[in-house]
C-alpha cells in the first residue's frame, strides 16, 4: 500500500519517533511538573511551539513543491493566509453576541463599518464542518486555477516564482481593503472559543500544540507516501528534466497540477492551525516577504528532505524569537545574512550537514543540477 | 485693582500728548481728507467715501481699504486719529498711524472706534481691491488680478474695468477682463455674452454659464446650454490629456525603476532581488548630497546624478563578486541569495541613518507646474522626470547596441562559451554589465527622491513591479520594458478614478498575471538564437 511505504524507510521511522516523543515530553513537563519548577514548560512556551509546528507545517508543503517538483513558489503564505482566513471566520462567527458591539450575527468591524448584513462568503462559516473544509478548499481552490493556467502554458522556474509573488501580493492589497470584508487593516482577532473550548484555557492550548503536532506527523506522512509512489517519481523526472518527461508521454502538467494543489492545502491546514494558537489573522501573512522568509526555512533546513524543512522551520523561527527579543535591529542582519551564506556555501542545508544515509539520498540530493538544465 | 484707573487714565494721557502734534500735523495731509468722512454712521455715505479713495489714487489707498476690509482701521474717540491695529489681543493694543503708517505705540481699545462695514460695503472693497491691483506694476501680478475679477464684477465696477481695458497693453489681461465684463452681461441677461465666452474652460465663466442655462429667457438659456456642451467636451479632452500625463509619469517612474533590472535580468538572467536597494541607495544619495550642499539643492541633485550611478553600480560589483558569481546557473538560489542582501541593506540604511523617511528637496526649477491652458497644467518636476527617464532609456539603448560592451554583453548573453573562445573575457562582461545594471536603479532612485519619500522601504514598494515590467514586455528586450512600463503606467492611471487607487494596482497585477500565462514571454518574446535557454 502506497500509504505505508514511508514507515518502511527509516528517517521517516526517526522523524516520526522524535516527533511524537518531543510531544508526549512537552505535554508531560506542562502537565505533570509543577509551576515555578525549571523544567516546567509554560503554556506560553507550548503555544509558542504550537506556533512553529503549524510553521513547520508550511515548510514541508513549500519542500514538496519546490524540493520534489523544481517550483519556487513564492506565494505560499497566500494559501498559509486563506486557511488561516477561513479558520478565523469561523472564530469569528463563534463571538456571537459577546463582540464589543454585541450584535449575535455581524463581526465587530462590520458593525463598525455599519454594513446591515452578512455578505454572502460569510455563510456558512457558523458551521464547523464547512469551516474546516473551506480551510482545504479556499487555498486548494486557488492552487488549482493558478496552477492550471500556468502550468498549462508551462510557466516555470523564475517566471513562476515572479508570478506567485504578484499573487500574493495582490491578494494582500486586496485583503487591506476594508470593502473586501475581511477585516481590513486589522483583520479579524478577539477569538473566543473553538469547537466549543474556551481559546484562553490552558487546555485547550495544549490540545492545539498536540493537534497541530499530530497534523505536522500526518502531514509529513502524506508527503512522504507521495514522493515515494510512482507519481512522486514522476514528478522528480519533472523537476530534472521536464523536456524528457514530457517526450517519455508524462502529463507534465498534471503532475505539477496535483502536487501544487496538496501542498496548497497542506498549507491551508497550517494556517488553520496558527490563527487560533495567535489569536489574530491580518493582511500581513500574505506579505511576500514572509513567503520567501518560508523558503529559507527549507533552504537551510535542506531542500528535498521534507524533514530538513521542519528543521529549518523551527530553527529560524527559534532564532527569530530569541534575535527580535535580545536585540530587535539584529534580526533582518541575521536573517539576511542567512539567506546569502545558505545558498552560497551550505546549498543542501542542514540536513546534507547531517549526512544521514537515507535510501533515496542518491537520487534526491541533486537538485541544482537538474534546475540548470531546464 | 485700585491703581488700574489711574493707570489708564495716565495713558489716556500720554496718547492724548503724543497724539496732538501728530494730528495738528495731519491737517495737511491730503490723506486725513479722504478719512474723515468713513467716521459716519450711515454705510451709504461710507460707501461714497471708499469711492472718494479709490478715485484719488492716493499711494497709500491699498492699504487703507486693505484695513477697513480687515476692520483694522480705527479712529481715535477724542482726537479723530486714524490708526491700523496690528494685533488686537488684550487690552492695549500695538498701532501703525493711518497716515504715515509709522508705530504709534499702543493705544487702548476703549478709546478706538473701529470703523464698521457691512456686507455690501465688503463686497464694494473687495471689487475696489481688484480693481486697483490692475494698476500693478508687474504684468504677472496684473493678470492674477484680472482672474479674480471673473465673477466678481458688479454693475458698479464695469466703468472702472472698461477705463482699465483702454488703458492696458497685455492682451491676456484685457481678454481676462473682457470675459469679466462679459460674465457680469451674462449675468444681467444679455444674449450676445455668452459668444465672447463659449470655449473659455474657466471655473467662473462655466458656473456664470450654468446659471444662464436655467433661466427663464430660453433664448438665452439655449445658447448658454449649447456653449456649456462646447465647454464640456473640451474639459473632457483636457482630462483626458491629464490622465495620460499622469499615466505616462507612473509609466516613467515603472521604466526608470524597471530598466536597469532589464539588464541585470533581461540581458545576464541574474535575478536581483536587491534592484529596489539600489534604487533606495540612489535616493539616499541625493539626500546625502544636499546634506553636503546645503542651500543648494538644484547642484546637488544635478551632482547626485553621476553620484547616484556610481555608489548603486559600486554596490552591484560588491554584490556580484560576492554573492552572485557563486551561483552562476541557479536562478533560484539567485533570488534568495540577492533577497537576503536585500534585507542587508534596508536594515543596514535603519541602523546606519535612520529608520524615518529622509527629506529631499525640490530644487526651484523643478517645482511648480507649466500650465498649458486653464483646464490643464503639468507639475514639472513629473514632466523632469519623465523627460530623465527617455534619456536614460536612450543612453542605455545605445551603450547595448553601438559600444563594443554592448557587442560583447550580447555575445555573452547568448553563447557564453563562444563568446569567450573568441577572446571576450566573460567575466569582466558579467562585472560591468551588472554594474551598469545598478548604476541605472541608482539613477531611478535620484529620480524617485523628487517624487516620493526617501525611506528605508522605498525600493520593496518597487520592486514586484519591475519584476512585473520586465515581465510584462518580454525578457530581454529594453523596448519592450519602456512599451510595458508606460502602457502600464497608462492603465493604472485610467483605471483608477474607476476602481480606486488599490483595486487599480490589483487589476492590473492580476491582468499581467494572466498575459502571462498567454503570452509567457512576455509583449515582445525574443527570436532567434537568444530566445533559446
Amino acid at each position: 500500500m502506497w500509504l505505508t511505504r514511508p514507515f518502511r524507510e527509516r528517517a521517516t521511522r526517526l522523524f516520526l519517533g522524535i516527533l511524537l516523543a518531543a510531544l508526549a515530553l512537552v505535554t508531560l513537563l506542562n502537565l505533570a511538573v509543577p509551576v515555578g519548577h525549571p523544567l516546567h514548560v509554560s503554556t506560553y512556551a507550548v503555544t509558542l511551539l504550537g506556533k512553529y509546528l503549524s510553521y513547520a507545517l508550511l515548510a514541508v508543503a513549500v519542500d514538496l513543491v519546490w524540493g520534489y517538483l523544481g517550483i519556487l513558489s513564492l506565494g505560499h503564505g497566500a494559501f498559509f493566509a486563506l486557511g488561516g482566513y477561513a479558520m478565523g471566520m469561523y472564530l469569528m462567527r463563534q463571538i456571537g453576541d459577546r463582540g464589543t458591539y454585541g450584535d449575535p450575527v455581524l463581526p465587530d468591524f462590520m458593525v463598525f463599518l455599519d454594513w446591515d448584513s452578512l455578505p454572502w462568503y460569510w455563510l456558512g462559516f457558523d458551521m464547523p464542518w464547512f469551516a474546516f473544509l473551506m480551510v482545504l478548499l479556499a487555498p486548494g481552490l486557488l492552487a488549482l486555477v493558478f496552477g492550471f493556467l500556468a502550468f498549462r502554458s508551462r510557466v516555470t522556474g523564475v517566471y513562476l516564482s515572479i508570478i506567485t509573488q504578484a499573487m500574493t501580493f495582490a491578494l494582500m492589497l486586496a485583503f487591506f481593503r476594508n470593502e473586501m470584508g475581511f477585516g481590513g487593516n486589522n483583520g479579524l482577532t478577539d477569538f473566543r472559543e473553538l469547537l466549543g473550548f474556551d481559546l484562553r484555557s490552558d487546555a485547550t492550548r495544549l490540545g492545539l500544540f498536540l493537534a497541530t503536532g499530530i497534523a505536522l506527523a500526518l502531514g509529513y506522512v502524506l508527503c512522504r507516501a507521495i514522493v515515494a509512489s510512482k507519481l512522486g517519481r514522476v514528478s522528480v523526472a519533472c523537476r530534472d528534466a521536464e523536456a524528457r518527461a514530457r517526450f517519455l508521454g508524462y502529463r507534465v502538467e498534471r503532475f505539477q497540477l496535483f502536487v501544487f494543489v496538496v501542498s496548497a492545502m497542506l498549507a491551508g491546514l497550517a494556517g488553520a492551525l496558527y490563527v487560533p494558537q495567535v489569536g489574530i489573522i491580518n493582511p500581513s501573512e500574505f506579505s511576500p516577504i514572509f513567503s520567501i522568509e518560508v523558503v529559507l526555512w527549507v533552504a537551510l533546513g535542506g531542500r528535498a528532505t521534507l524533514y530538513g524543512a521542519v528543521i529549518g522551520a523551527l530553527l529560524v523561527n527559534y532564532a527569530k524569537t530569541v534575535f527580535t527579543g535580545v536585540m530587535p535591529d539584529a534580526w533582518l542582519f541575521a536573517l539576511g545574512g542567512m539567506f546569502v551564506l545558505v545558498t552560497v556555501f551550505l546549498p543542501k542545508g542542514i540536513a546534507g550537514l547531517l549526512c544521514l544515509r537515507l535510501r533515496r539520498r542518491a537520487a534526491t540530493s541533486q537538485p541544482t543540477a537538474g534546475e540548470a538544465a531546464t | 485693582m485700585r491703581m488700574l484707573p489711574r493707570f489708564l487714565s495716565g495713558l489716556l494721557c500720554l496718547c492724548l500728548l503724543c497724539g496732538l502734534p501728530l494730528a495738528v500735523q495731519a491737517q495737511d495731509d491730503p490723506g486725513q481728507a479722504l478719512l474723515d468722512p468713513l467716521a459716519t454712521a450711515s454705510y451709504a455715505e461710507k460707501g461714497e467715501a471708499i469711492e472718494a479713495i479709490i478715485e484719488s489714487g492716493d499711494a497709500r489707498s491699498r492699504r487703507w481699504l486693505e484695513a477697513l476690509l480687515g476692520g483694522q482701521l480705527q479712529r481715535h474717540k477724542n482726537t479723530g486719529r486714524f490708526v491700523v491695529v496690528v494685533e488686537n489681543r488684550g487690552r492695549n493694543w500695538p498701532v501703525v498711524d493711518a497716515l504715515s503708517f509709522e508705530d504709534a505705540g499702543e493705544m487702548s481699545r476703549r478709546d478706538l472706534d473701529r470703523i464698521g462695514i457691512n456686507n455690501a460695503l465688503r463686497g464694494q472693497l473687495q471689487g475696489a481691491l481688484a480693481v486697483l491691483d490692475l494698476h500693478a506694476d508687474e504684468v504677472a501680478e496684473r493678470r492674477e488680478a484680472a482672474r479674480a475679477l471673473l465673477g466678481a464684477v458688479d454693475a458698479g465696477l464695469v466703468e472702472p474695468i472698461r477705463a482699465v481695458i483702454d488703458g492696458e497693453e497685455d492682451a491676456e489681461v484685457r481678454r481676462l477682463l473682457e470675459q469679466a465684463l462679459s460674465i457680469q452681461r451674462l449675468e444681467a441677461g444679455e444674449v450676445e455674452a455668452v459668444e465672447t465666452l463659449s470655449g473659455s474652460l474657466n471655473a467662473q465663466v462655466r458656473s456664470a454659464l450654468n446659471a444662464a442655462s436655467r433661466s427663464e429667457d430660453a433664448e438665452l438659456a439655449a445658447a448658454a446650454t449649447s456653449a456649456m456642451a462646447d465647454i464640456e467636451q473640451k474639459m473632457a479632452l483636457n482630462r483626458g490629456l491629464e490622465t495620460l500625463y499622469f499615466g505616462l509619469s507612473l509609466g516613467s517612474v515603472l521604466v526608470l525603476a524597471a530598466i536597469g533590472l532589464a539588464i541585470t535580468f533581461g540581458v545576464m538572467g541574474v535575478i536581483n532581488m536587491a534592484h529596489g536597494e539600489l534604487i533606495m541607495l540612489g535616493a539616499y544619495t541625493t539626500w546625502a548630497m544636499q546634506q553636503l550642499l546645503p542651500g543648494q539643492p538644484g547642484l546637488a541633485l544635478l551632482l547626485s546624478i553621476p553620484a547616484g550611478f556610481l555608489v548603486a553600480a559600486l554596490a552591484g560589483v560588491v554584490i556580484e563578486r560576492g554573492v552572485i558569481q557563486f551561483l552562476k546557473g541557479r536562478p533560484l538560489e539567485t533570488l534568495l541569495a540577492t533577497f537576503g542582501v536585500s534585507l542587508i541593506l534596508q536594515q543596514l540604511v535603519r541602523t546606519v541613518i535612520s529608520p524615518q523617511n529622509r527629506t529631499v528637496v525640490t530644487p526651484e526649477w523643478m517645482s511648480g507646474s507649466l500650465m498649458l491652458n486653464e483646464g490643464l497644467s503639468l507639475t514639472l518636476n513629473r514632466l523632469y522626470v519623465l523627460g530623465f527617464a527617455l534619456v536614460v532609456f536612450a543612453v542605455l539603448m545605445l551603450v547595448m547596441r553601438r559600444t563594443r560592451l554592448g557587442l560583447e554583453v550580447r555575445a555573452v548573453t547568448q553563447n557564453r562559451s563562444m563568446a569567450r573562445a573568441m577572446g571576450i573575457r566573460a567575466t569582466r562582461v558579467d562585472i560591468l554589465t551588472f554594474a551598469l545594471g545598478s548604476g541605472v536603479a541608482g539613477l531611478a532612485g535620484v529620480a524617485l527622491s523628487q517624487l516620493t519619500n526617501v525611506g528605508p522601504n522605498l525600493g520593496q514598494n518597487y520592486i514586484i513591479d519591475s519584476f512585473m515590467v520586465v515581465v510584462f514586455g518580454g525578457v530581454g528586450n529594453l523596448w519592450g520594458t519602456l512599451v510595458a512600463g508606460l502602457s502600464l503606467g497608462v492603465i493604472n492611471q485610467v483605471l483608477e478614478p474607476w476602481a480606486g487607487a488599490v483595486l487599480a494596482k490589483i487589476v492590473v497585477l492580476v491582468f499581467i498575471i494572466l498575459f502571462i500565462q498567454k503570452r509567457p514571454r512576455g509583449l515582445f518574446p525574443q527570436k532567434g538564437r537568444a530566445a533559446e535557454g
